[in-house]
C-alpha cells in the first residue's frame, strides 16, 4: 500500500515522457522517405470530407443562434445593423475555431483512436513492426498530418456557412438585403482575425491527430482497450483544444490587437 | 505432402546456430514470466515449443524479434544481440525472421492483395506492379488461396486468415519463421493441412523454424525436436518419440 502514492507519480510522469517521446517519434518519421501520399489523401478524405456535414451544420447553427439571441439587446441599444459585423468577428476569432475543433475531437479523434486501439490489440500495428515496416510512418505521421490540414479547412468552411446562418437569423428578427449582410460582415473582418484564427487551428488539428494517435498507438486489454481508448482520445483531445485555446488568447493579444 | 513427411528425420540440420538464448529473463512488473531461458535453434531445423498457456511462449518469441526487451540474458539473432541492434540492423533482422501472429493479425482495412502487397512495397521496396502482382499470385498459389485475392479479411475463415497470414510472412523470403500457436482454434483438419503447410514450406524455402504450439498433432508433424517450457524455463528437450516415452509426469502429461 505505501508503493501507491509513488506509483501514480511515476505513471504520471511516464504518460508524460512516453508523449514527448511520441512526438518525438513522429517527427522523426514525418520526412522518411517513401512518403505514403496514398495513404495521406485517403486520410483527409476519411477525416475531411466525412466530417463535411457535421461541421457545416454546426456552423450554421453558430450564426443563426448568435444573431438570434443577441439581436434583442443589439436593439435595445438602436444597433441592429451591427450584428453581422459582430457575428462574423465572434465566430472568426474565438467561437468558430473552438467549437468546431471540439465537435472534431468528438468525432475525429475518437475514431483514430479506436482504429488504431483495434489495429494494437489484434497485433496488426506488432506484425506491420516485425515485417520491417514502418507503422509509425504509415499510420501516424499520415492521420496527424491529414489532422493538420483538414481540421483548418473545416472550421474556414464552418465560419462560410456561419455567415450564411447569421443572414437567415438576422431576416427572422429584421430585414437586411444579402449583399448588405455580406458587405457588412468583410467589412469589419481583416486577415488579422483570420490568420492568427487559423495558426490556431492547425494545433488544434494536430492536437486531435496526436491524442486519437496516441491513445490508439497504446490501447491494452483487448477489445475492452478499443472502447477505453476512444473515449480517453475525446476526453484529453477536448482538453488539449481548451488548453491550445487559452494559450493562443494570450498570444494574439499580446500581438495583434494592441 | 506424406513423403515430405517421411524424409523429415533425415534432413540433417546443420551445426550453425541461428537463434541463442542464454539465462534469459523477463519480468512485467512484480511477475517473472521468463526465469531462465536456454536455447539453440539450428539452421534448417524445425523446433516445436510445448507449454501451457500463459508460461511465456510467446513472450519468449517476441523477445527475439525485438518487440520486447529481455530484461538480463543473451538473446542473439542470426549471431547479433537483438538489443543492440541499430533501427536499421533491427529492421534487415525482422526482415529475415518471419513471425506468423496466433490471431494471424491481418489488415483490416486492406484486401488480401493488399497485405501481401505491404510487405513488398513497404519493407522490399518494390515498386514495378507486375512484379508485386506475380509475388503475391505466386505466394497464394503456394497456401492454395488464389481465389481469395479480392476479398478482405473480414470475408475469410479461420483456416484461411492463417494461410493468408502465412503467406504474407513468407513473401519476405525469410530465413527463419516464427510460428505462435499456427492451429490453435481451427478444426483438426484443418489443424492438419497448416501443419502440412507449415512443414512444406519449410522444405520448400528451407527455412529453420521455432513453432509454439499445444497441438500434439501439430507437434508431431513439424518437429524435428521438441522443448518442454514451464515455469519461464524449459524442462525437456528431445525428438517427439523420446519425449512420448519419458518417464517424468509432466513431460508425459502434454502427450495424453
Ligand atoms: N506486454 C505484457 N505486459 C504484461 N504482461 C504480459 C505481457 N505480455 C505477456 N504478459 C504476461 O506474461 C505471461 C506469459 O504470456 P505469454 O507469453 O503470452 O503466454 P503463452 O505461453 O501462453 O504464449 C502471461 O501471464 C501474461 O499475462
Ligand atoms: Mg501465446
Amino acid at each position: 500500500m505505501a508503493q501507491t502514492i509513488p506509483r501514480i507519480k511515476n505513471s504520471w510522469l511516464a504518460e508524460v515522457g512516453n508523449q514527448a517521446l511520441f512526438i518525438g517519434d513522429f517527427l522523426g518519421n514525418l520526412f522518411r522517405r517513401r512518403f505514403e501520399w496514398n495513404e495521406l489523401i485517403r486520410q483527409c478524405y476519411m477525416i475531411g470530407y466525412k466530417s463535411i456535414m457535421l461541421t457545416a451544420i454546426t456552423g450554421f447553427v453558430l450564426g443563426f443562434v448568435i444573431t438570434v439571441q443577441s439581436a434583442p439587446t443589439m436593439k435595445a441599444f438602436g444597433a441592429q445593423s451591427y450584428i453581422p459585423n459582430m457575428v462574423i468577428i465572434s465566430i472568426v476569432r474565438e467561437i468558430g475555431p473552438v467549437i468546431i475543433a471540439l465537435t472534431c475531437a468528438g468525432k475525429i479523434a475518437s475514431s483514430i483512436g479506436a482504429e488504431l486501439a483495434s489495429m494494437k490489440v489484434t497485433e496488426q500495428i506488432d506484425a506491420m513492426e516485425v515485417s520491417g515496416a514502418n507503422p509509425v510512418q504509415y499510420l501516424v505521421v499520415t492521420r496527424i498530418l491529414s489532422c493538420i490540414v483538414m481540421v483548418p479547412l473545416l472550421t474556414l468552411l464552418a465560419d462560410a456557412v456561419a455567415l450564411f446562418g447569421g443572414f437567415f437569423g438576422s431576416n427572422i428578427v429584421g430585414h437586411m438585403s444579402f449583399t448588405l449582410y455580406f458587405n457588412k460582415s468583410f467589412d469589419v473582418l481583416v486577415f488579422t482575425d483570420l490568420i492568427p484564427a487559423t495558426i490556431k487551428t492547425i494545433f488544434f488539428g494536430f492536437a486531435i491527430g496526436f491524442v486519437g494517435c496516441y491513445k490508439g498507438y497504446n490501447a491494452t486489454n483487448g477489445t475492452e482497450g478499443v472502447g477505453v481508448a476512444a473515449n480517453m482520445a475525446v476526453v484529453n483531445a477536448s482538453l488539449w483544444v481548451i488548453v491550445l485555446d487559452a494559450i493562443a488568447a494570450q498570444i494574439t493579444n499580446m500581438f495583434a490587437y494592441n | 505432402m506424406e513423403d515430405l513427411k517421411e524424409n523429415k528425420t533425415n534432413t540433417a540440420a546443420g551445426d550453425e546456430v541461428v537463434i541463442h538464448l542464454e539465462h534469459l529473463k523477463k519480468s512485467f512488473g512484480e511477475k517473472d514470466v521468463l526465469t531462465d531461458i536456454n536455447m539453440n535453434l539450428k539452421k534448417g531445423e524445425n523446433l516445436v515449443i510445448l507449454g501451457r498457456s500463459g508460461e511465456g511462449k510467446s513472450v519468449t518469441i517476441k523477445c527475439i524479434v525485438g518487440l520486447l526487451n529481455q530484461d538480463a540474458g543473451k538473446c542473439e539473432v542470426l549471431g547479433k544481440e537483438v538489443n543492440e541492434l541499430s533501427s536499421d540492423e533491427l529492421k534487415d533482422m525482422r526482415q529475415r525472421v518471419g513471425f506468423l501472429f496466433q490471431s494471424s493479425a491481418l489488415y483490416d482495412s486492406m484486401t488480401v492483395r493488399e497485405n501481401l502487397a505491404f510487405p513488398l512495397t513497404r519493407v522490399l521496396n518494390l515498386k514495378d506492379d507486375n512484379e508485386i502482382e506475380e509475388r503475391v499470385q505466386e505466394m497464394l498459389e503456394n497456401v492454395g488461396l488464389e481465389e481469395a485475392i479480392d476479398k478482405m479479411p473480414a470475408e475469410l475463415s479461420g483456416g484461411m486468415r492463417k494461410r493468408i497470414g502465412l503467406a504474407r510472412t513468407l513473401i519476405l523470403k525469410p530465413e527463419i519463421m516464427l510460428y505462435d500457436e499456427p492451429t490453435t482454434g481451427l478444426d483438426p483438419i484443418t489443424s492438419r493441412e497448416i501443419s502440412e503447410l507449415i512443414l512444406h514450406m519449410q522444405k520448400k524455402y528451407k527455412i529453420s523454424s521455432i513453432v509454439i504450439t499445444h497441438d500434439m498433432a501439430c507437434a508431431k508433424i513439424t518437429a524435428d525436436r521438441v522443448m518442454i517450457m514451464n515455469k519461464g524455463e524449459f524442462i525437456a528437450e528431445g525428438q517427439y518419440e523420446e519425449l512420448e516415452q519419458a518417464e517424468d509426469e509432466l513431460v508425459s502429461s502434454f502427450f495424453k
